[in-house]
């Protein structure tokens, strides 16, 4: 009988060595993820059981998820497409999307950093792989996420027309970038997401274990994070920056953006939703940190698996 | 095959205060030379022990409070691994600890009987097959419809015993805190848990009550400081600990009892 919870029991004992056997093994690291996975009706469980228990006994219950994102991005979308004097049409699909897809990748960091923390009562108590409660945490990521869809669904809807013909997001700018509208690379958008989950997986679990031994990484991490919003191209756009490289303070912020992990991310989901020119270095962006990230979430856990239930 | 093998396993807390378990410290500590030697202070709960388990075998836990037996239950159940030493576990093992611990007050009993089941490696088919069984011996009713923060400590216990006594579990690890249930249904508990762990594997039980040591388990494992002091058949070793004979005062229909469980099998 196929049981999961005990993969890692199983895997203990490869070569039953007397005096040596460390707890710090790529053997015992690998089956903890099999595990895990194995055990996805439990963490599926609990992510739903999250959000249900966020909104219980409210009457409308996760649909406040939906209808506080739509605000949202109405209120920012028509507050600073005025400010900046952007097309209402585009911006608002373009700041929507960019909400969507910051909220899915910060609440990954945030809530990454109290993974292990918040589950400290289970894993106290209970035998079980430690990738369940890093599944469960992106999980209900995830699941927020799909709410959040909805609201684009909406915006796509009543300003299809502005964002199926060519545009430029600012007026008034010579150089103004042209982007050539929806088509089919909104498709694209598919597997950047899944990309961007990938990466969550392992900044929950990185930070996580980092969190369970220093306490003082989820308050940093908290504060970096607004930093990081106000430095990312969501609310405003890169657009207002498009120009020649003059060193100007302009080109110079240009530059900068290019600098912010963050920004690539974003910009490899959101460009196809809204019909956006994208440049492959994103990907390409993306895809290295991707690689490093998981490098080093995995040594973590090789070395420090066995040492969360001490800390926690 | 059921088996549970301990050699020379130790289990050390690092205890970080406030102050310790920050970046601060370890950033510039380090960036100081030589005063970082000062370490994050480690209690040492358990220290060389030896332990080897196999099927059939039911084994009482004794000891002072802060004697090591939960942190001993818990190197068992596979939570934590050994600081030294080694620990292989081979088994799927159904622990009870702190009862509040692992279920949600929130939620009804249905539902934490779900989780705790997936925890526990069943799948929902496999759990929504049980619930009607847990729901009988539970004896709770109704009341499995209500969040369980309106649950009594008694029908708390009487729901983890319910879901770890329906597994099948090969190890069974319980921790002490199961008394708070009436004498009715200790009853009806107690075959349940002998019947488990005829049929199944292994008991490791830490506990306070003679009758339920009696009962239950035929060796003991005595815990002193974080060692095993003694480790041997129940009388013996509950006897020395307790500095009288546990079996002086069992009621004679316990005794008899255990007459008969003895002569029967």
């Amino acid at each position: 009988m196929a049981v999961p919870a005990l993969a890692r029991q199983d895997a203990d004992d490869p070569a039953p060595v007397e005096n040596a056997p460390s707890p710090r093994s790529w053997g015992r690291a690998f089956a903890d993820i099999r595990a895990g996975i194995a055990q996805r009706e439990l963490w599926g469980h609990l992510g739903w059981q999250d959000i249900k228990q966020r909104y219980r006994r409210s009457v409308i219950g996760p649909l406040w998820i939906t209808i506080s994102m739509a605000v949202t991005a109405a209120a920012l979308g028509g507050l600073y497409s005025q400010l900046f004097g952007q097309p209402i049409g585009t911006f608002m699909p373009y700041v929507t999307v960019g909400f969507m897809i910051w909220y899915f990748i910060s609440a990954c960091v945030l809530e990454g950093t109290e993974t292990f923390i918040a589950n400290e009562g289970l894993i106290r108590f209970l035998p079980a792989p430690l990738m369940i409660y890093v599944f469960r945490t992106v999980w209900r990521q995830i699941l927020f996420f799909a709410h959040n869809v909805v609201v684009y669904v909406i915006v796509l809807a009543i300003f299809f027309q502005q964002l199926d013909e060519p545009y430029t997001m600012v007026r008034n700018n010579p150089h103004a970038i042209t982007h050539p509208g929806l088509s089919w690379w909104a498709l694209m958008a598919i597997p950047a997401f899944v990309l961007i989950v990938v990466n969550g997986l392992w900044v929950t679990l990185l930070f996580g274990i980092i969190s369970a031994r220093f306490r003082d990484i989820p308050p940093v991490v908290g504060s970096f994070m607004q930093l990081f919003f106000t430095m990312t191209p969501i609310i405003w756009t890169t657009d207002l920056l498009a120009g020649p490289d003059d060193g100007s303070p302009r080109a110079i912020i240009a530059v900068l953006a290019k600098l912010n992990p963050f920004y690539h991310f974003i910009e490899i989901f959101r460009a196809p939703l809204v019909g956006q020119v994208q440049s492959w270095t994103h990907w390409a962006v993306a895809g290295g940190i991707t690689i490093i990230g998981w490098t080093l979430a995995l040594i973590a856990l090789r070395n420090y698996r066995s040492r969360v239930a001490y800390w926690v | 095959m059921v088996s549970i093998e301990v050699r020379g396993a130790s289990v050390e807390f690092p205890i970080f205060d406030a102050k310790n378990r920050s970046l601060k410290k370890s950033v510039l500590g380090r960036a100081g030379g030589r005063i970082s030697e000062q370490k994050v202070p480690v209690v040492e709960a358990l220290r060389d022990v030896d332990l080897s388990l196999g099927q059939g075998d039911r084994v009482g836990l004794v000891g002072h409070n802060g004697a090591g037996k939960s942190t001993l239950l818990r190197l068992l159940a596979g939570i934590y691994e050994p600081t030294r030493g080694r620990a292989s576990i081979k088994g799927r093992v159904a622990p009870v600890f702190d009862l509040a611990v692992g279920m949600d007050p929130e939620i009804s009993g249905y539902e934490n009987i779900l989780i705790r089941g997936l925890f526990l490696g069943m799948n929902r088919r496999e759990m929504e097959r049980r619930v009607d069984e847990i729901a009988e011996f539970t004896e709770l009713g109704d009341y499995l419809n209500m969040p369980l923060r309106t649950y009594s400590t008694g029908m708390r216990v009487r729901l983890a015993l319910g879901v770890v006594t329906s597994i099948d579990p090969e190890i069974l690890i319980l921790d002490e805190g199961i008394g708070a249930v009436d004498a009715a249904f200790l009853e009806k508990a107690r075959d349940r848990l002998r019947d488990l762990v005829g049929r199944s594997g292994m008991l490791v039980f830490a506990s306070h009550s003679d009758e339920f040591l009696v009962e239950l388990c035929d060796t003991a494992i005595w815990m002193d400081g974080g060692v095993i002091r003694e480790q041997g058949p129940l009388r013996d070793v509950v006897s020395h600990y307790k500095g009288r004979d546990v079996f002086e005062n069992l009621s004679t229909e316990t005794l008899e009892r255990l007459e008969r469980q003895a002569s029967t099998g």
